[in-house]
């Protein structure tokens, strides 16, 4: 890398001063989802686990998991799961370099978020 | 690497507020960004009331009026003042532009200008490029070509031509690299869309015969493959490219050649 450094120079401002916009939030969103959804797999597995091990131990996963909190938390990975399953097809489109254009592109990050509420909000009317 | 906060030396103050132009009845608040090399000083924001019945209607009208009437050390590159040589470009009202084409109307409230984002400054506004230009020199932007000279020029059809519209206008003004989170975090390995738009833009040259070259030299985890399509390029082009599309083209390219 040349020397772009001399003087001390400053960096110049970057996240704090850039303005969000659809693309980049639906984009940064997809990767948190993805990794929220990994402390939402082990919850699982340890409710799993739990049920396989004794009756008491299932009763603590099982108060943990359908309390408030965990019914709270199981249906924001549920909405993150439909949101991450989404926003996959998306990038599906988009590696076959279709949809690029700014008007598509907005439009399929609309519907990646409204499709991911309507389906999360679908899936808790059937399993509640 | 990812590194969300800013250095020590480049933490942002708060600078000094230079007095209203005597007698303007329409004044518009705008808040720059001011570095000098030669104080020691770190960063500031400073504030500058234009009179905007005395000023032209676009953002570079204005900074031009504050050198010439209120603060002749604020320091930016301009030169063709119609958005073709892309040296004004800078972090406008939250996103990248040229400040000759954007207009103040545009812009909702005070007028905040940064320099393009995430690059080391020379001075004010004016982020330094070298290594910008040196991944641009690194994709071989020119015509390669193997077989013999023709007499006169290189021919192409029409519709060869056609494939290189939304490509050749670039300006390198350096508005979408700096706009792209991913070339933030990973800009000395990743070549950043503007680099890739080039290449994308010699690769699919029906003229050109080292497509193969071009694309084995960006068959790399971090050279091509770092763009996420995240999309910051194409929408604050101020030429209004789509440099994501064209990396999209270039890594579909890569998957064909392998099948």
């Amino acid at each position: 890398m040349a020397d772009v450094n001399r003087g001390n120079r400053p960096l110049s401002p970057h996240l704090s001063i850039y303005r969000p916009q659809l693309t980049s939030v639906t984009s940064i969103l997809t990767r948190i989802t993805g990794n929220a959804m990994l402390v939402a797999a082990l919850l699982i597995v340890w409710w799993f686990l739990a049920a396989a091990t004794s009756p008491e131990a299932y009763a603590t996963a099982n108060a943990v998991i359908t309390s408030l909190l965990g019914d709270l938390v199981m249906a924001l990975s549920l909405w993150g799961l439909w949101y991450h399953t989404l926003a996959g097809i998306r990038h599906l489109i988009w590696d076959s370099a279709v949809g690029l254009d700014l008007p598509t592109a907005y439009k399929l990050g609309w519907a990646v978020v409204i499709g991911s509420v309507v389906l999360t909000l679908v899936t808790l009317l059937i399993v509640a | 690497m990812v590194q969300l906060t800013l250095p020590k030396n480049s933490r942002i103050t708060t600078g000094k507020t230079w007095p209203k132009p005597e007698g303007a009845t329409n004044v518009r608040k705008f808040q720059i960004y001011r570095w000098n090399p030669d104080d020691g000083q770190n960063p500031r924001v400073d504030t500058y009331f234009v009179d905007m019945d005395d000023c032209g209607p676009m953002v570079l009208d204005a900074l031009i009026y504050i050198k010439n009437k209120i603060d002749p050390t604020l320091t930016f590159r301009r030169s063709c003042r119609e958005g073709i040589c892309g040296s004004c470009a800078m972090n406008i009202d939250g996103i990248n532009t040229l400040a000759c084409i954007y207009g103040m109307d545009e812009i909702k409230g005070d007028v905040k200008i940064y320099p393009l984002p995430h690059m080391p400054v020379v001075k004010d506004l004016i982020p330094d490029l070298t290594h910008f230009y040196a991944q641009h020199a690194s994709i071989m932007p020119w015509l390669e070509t193997k077989t013999n000279p023709p007499e006169k020029e290189w021919r192409q059809s029409i519709e060869d031509r056609k494939k290189l519209d939304g490509l050749y206008e670039c300006v390198m003004c350096a508005s979408c690299s700096t706009s792209c989170p991913s070339y933030w975090w990973n800009g000395d390995r990743y070549l950043g869309p503007a680099a890739l738009l080039h290449a994308y833009r010699w690769i699919i040259d029906s003229r050109d015969e080292a497509t193969g070259e071009r694309l084995d030299e960006l068959e790399d985890p971090f050279k091509l493959y770092r763009c996420h399509t995240i999309m910051n390029c194409a929408k604050t082009c101020p030429k209004g490219l789509n440099p994501a599309k064209a990396i999209a083209e270039i890594k579909k390219l890569m998957v064909e050649r392998t099948v």
